[in-house]
């Protein structure tokens, strides 16, 4: 048997001091030698510990074996037959919490890089239809309609599922784009819009219909929709609503939520105004604050749009950061600053409403809180004020609650999520199913789809029956 | 994409769209308002509308050229098509048998007023419209309004059609007079806030309807933010109406201007390109 190879094969990425002023992809993804060469450490164990791993139940050890034998087209099909995102999920998905945190090779060394494998994937996919079998046909229509409220990983992921399955279904999406978070919060470097209107292009291609600025609860309510042509709805609707910090200041010109700043730059593609008609302004000294990954992602926009420094506030120390690692260390070595034990007292302006400081306590950490992370305490007497002239607060979001205000018999939590089945999604009002961050809150690409995947199987199976 | 079905020149700056949106028809309300984006480069900008027809399947809008965006907006035809546009967005105005309700429109707002004052009349109210403008050439709508309303008093800043003055001084002359019930007061920040100022000392209850800076238009940015009896409100999940003795005016309006330095520079480009295509 050949010698375990524990080192994965380097990810060619953009120099941190060039791609600190362009919004291009960041990794620039293997060569085919490169994807060939990782491949090629795949022991193809019998456990198949990987596959476990994997939120949508993709055949990894199979696609990885396609690569390895060099039949692309052979890897693609495996890939797509359980993931129709894989150009997006080979980019954003935490490969290092699930697939790749359960691959014998880790025990050891570095574990296969299979995000960037699916990557590869996906990427000769897209470049190389020619190469490909024609598509499936679509199968027999079952005659049932499913309404799919929501184009985020959730959504589409529903919607592929039900299409492959032959049911009739229609997405309804309240922006003038599909892909929700994928297209208005995760910015271009890290995600490029191209490649998420092509998975989107290859949902539609299954007969999904996609109906654009249509906001559910206002142009239908949910119980409008199952009284008309919808035999199933599935709640996609992610959790659009930005948290604030709550003190004194915050509606100051040049404080943001998350939300707004990305939205303004990556969907409106404010970062390429005045030929674009959104305007985003442009800081000198920028503070985010967050430590999760849209707080990463909004620090990381903000130095691109041209802002001398760029400041991270972050009350906990750098060990409880949420943000993936791989994001906080590109963001580092692109001179991202890291204010950490840093929470913001109030927001100081100027006579004209502009920002221009963040007064702070210094933290330190006490006990372990409920989320296991140690608590931050404020130091008495520590307040110090950071310059800045925009700042962006990237705390987290909640759901919208304008689906669960305006549909009957749903329930919900305290904090806004639509209460559903954790294994299939069923929510207490019969047909309507819910999935992603409007049912755990903010959470990650991957874990929508799974959800969404689980959906689209209890609703196919609910549609069976009726 | 949505059709314009019709366009009307109201005045030299002022258009009207009829724009083909039937979903949108069948559910708007008085007070609620759209959000329409122009292209693929446009920005998503939002307008009250200004009438529906569920029949036809279509919003009217009416708007003014100010920026870039309303600039570009205006260079648009009948037959032409806009790429986005969506709604019916916000809450709707309160409709209810109140009384005696004053609607008062200042400039280009008579737009948004017109259908909250014929609600307001078949809900059984007596309803007085004023309007204004600075002057003449900018009224439009006169005999709209009049027929939606039980009475009507125009005014212009400088005298040159109707009674001279600012739409404030009817209104202060109602509420010394008679009983009113309600005041509806919709137009710029300045001309609502003085509205409420007028009726606070009545203790007239007065609902404006506000138009902060907005992107997504679904609660989903938080750009409108307001401040609204010491709470921060959403303007587009939360209003746009709300009680005008209670708006943080000067935060409104400082809002209003972050974008200025920008605004300029798109116009001023914009009006570079169409001097060069000209």
């Amino acid at each position: 048997m050949a010698k375990l190879n524990l080192n994965r094969e380097p990810m060619p990425r953009q120099d941190p001091k060039v791609r600190g002023r362009n919004f291009n992809e960041v990794a620039l993804g293997y060569t085919p030698e490169q994807a060939q060469a990782e491949a090629s450490r795949c022991i193809q164990c019998p456990k198949r510990p990987c596959a476990e791993g994997c939120p949508v139940g993709v055949d990894i050890p199979g696609f990885i074996k396609a690569l390895q034998d060099g039949n692309m087209p052979e890897a693609v099909k495996i890939l797509k037959s359980k993931n129709s995102l894989p150009g997006i999920c080979g980019r954003v998905c935490p490969q290092e919490m699930q697939c790749e945190a359960k691959c014998s090779l880790a025990k050891k060394g570095a574990p296969i890089a299979i995000g960037r494998l699916e990557r590869f994937v996906a990427d000769w996919e897209r470049t190389n239809q020619e190469a490909l079998d024609a598509p499936a046909p679509l199968p027999q229509s079952t005659g049932k309609q499913v309404a799919v409220v929501g184009s985020g990983p959730a959504g589409l992921t529903v919607a592929a599922d039900l299409a492959k399955l032959g049911h009739r279904v229609t997405i309804f999406e309240a922006l003038h784009v599909a892909g929700g978070v994928l297209m208005y919060g995760i910015p271009e470097f890290r995600l490029p819009k191209g490649i998420v209107q092509n998975e989107v292009n290859y949902v539609t291609s299954l007969g999904v219909e996609l109906k654009l600025d249509s906001v559910i609860g206002k142009i239908s309510t949910v119980d409008e929709l199952l009284d008309s042509d919808y035999q199933a709805v599935f709640l996609g609707t992610g959790a659009g609503l930005p948290m604030f910090l709550n003190i004194p200041g915050e509606n100051l010109n040049g404080i943001y939520s998350a939300n707004e700043f990305l939205t303004r730059v990556n969907l409106m593609k404010g970062y390429r105004f005045p030929e674009y008609d959104t305007p985003v302004k442009v800081g000198r000294k920028v503070a985010v604050v967050g430590g999760g990954n849209v707080a990463m992602d909004s620090a990381r926009c903000a130095l691109r749009l041209g802002a001398d420094e760029v400041y991270i506030v972050y009350r906990r120390s750098e060990a409880e950061m949420p943000a993936r690692r791989e994001e906080v260390e590109n963001a580092q070595e692109e001179g991202i600053q890291f204010k950490l034990l840093t929470n913001p007292k109030r927001l100081l302006g100027d006579k004209e409403n502009w920002v221009t400081g963040i007064e702070c306590y210094k933290m330190e950490l006490g006990e372990p809180d409920a989320s296991g992370r140690r608590r931050p305490v404020t130091v008495p007497g520590s307040e110090f004020v950071i310059d800045v002239d925009v700042v962006i607060i990237a705390l987290g979001t909640t759901p919208n609650p304008l689906i669960a205000s305006t549909t009957k018999g749903l329930e919900t939590t305290g904090r806004g999520t639509v209460v559903a089945d954790a294994e299939t999604g069923k929510t207490v009002k019969p047909g309507v199913w819910a999935g992603g961050d409007i049912v755990t809150g903010a959470a990650t690409v991957i874990s929508a789809m799974g959800a969404g995947k689980q959906a689209a199987a209890a609703i196919d199976a609910y549609l069976k029956e009726s | 994409m949505y059709k314009i079905l019709l366009r009307q020149d109201l005045v030299p700056d002022i258009h009207l769209f009829k724009v083909e949106a039937p979903a949108v028809a069948r559910k708007a309300q008085p007070g609620q308002f759209i959000v329409i984006k122009i292209d693929e480069k446009g920005e998503r900008i939002p307008l009250t509308v200004a009438d529906w027809d569920e029949q036809e399947g279509s919003i009217t809008i009416i708007f003014m050229e100010v920026g870039a965006t309303t600039h570009r907006l205006a260079q648009l035809k009948g037959g032409d098509f806009v790429e986005n546009f969506v709604g019916p967005l916000g809450v709707p105005t309160h409709i209810d048998k109140f009384g005696t309700v004053v609607c008062v429109a200042g400039g280009f707002a008579v737009a948004p007023i017109k259908p909250i004052a014929r609600a307001l009349k078949q809900a059984g109210n007596r309803v007085i419209s004023i309007m204004g403008a600075r002057n003449k050439n900018l009224l439009f709508w006169e005999d709209e309004l009049r027929s939606a309303s039980d009475q009507l008093i125009v005014t212009t800043d400088d005298g040159s059609y109707a009674r001279k003055g600012l739409v404030t001084e009817p209104l202060q002359e109602l509420l010394e007079s008679e009983k009113i019930d309600r005041v509806i007061a919709i137009g710029p920040s300045l001309m609502m806030k003085f509205c409420a100022k007028t009726t606070e000392p009545f203790g007239v209850k007065t609902f404006v309807s506000l138009n902060p800076i907005m992107v997504d238009g679904t609660g989903m940015c938080g750009c409108c933010r307001v401040s609204v009896g010491g709470e921060t409100k959403f303007a587009c999940v939360d209003g746009p109406d709300f009680d005008g003795h209670q708006v943080d005016w000067d935060l409104l309006m400082a809002r209003q201007r972050i974008y200025l330095k920008e605004e300029k520079c798109a116009l001023e480009q914009w009006q570079a390109q169409a001097g060069h295509h000209s």
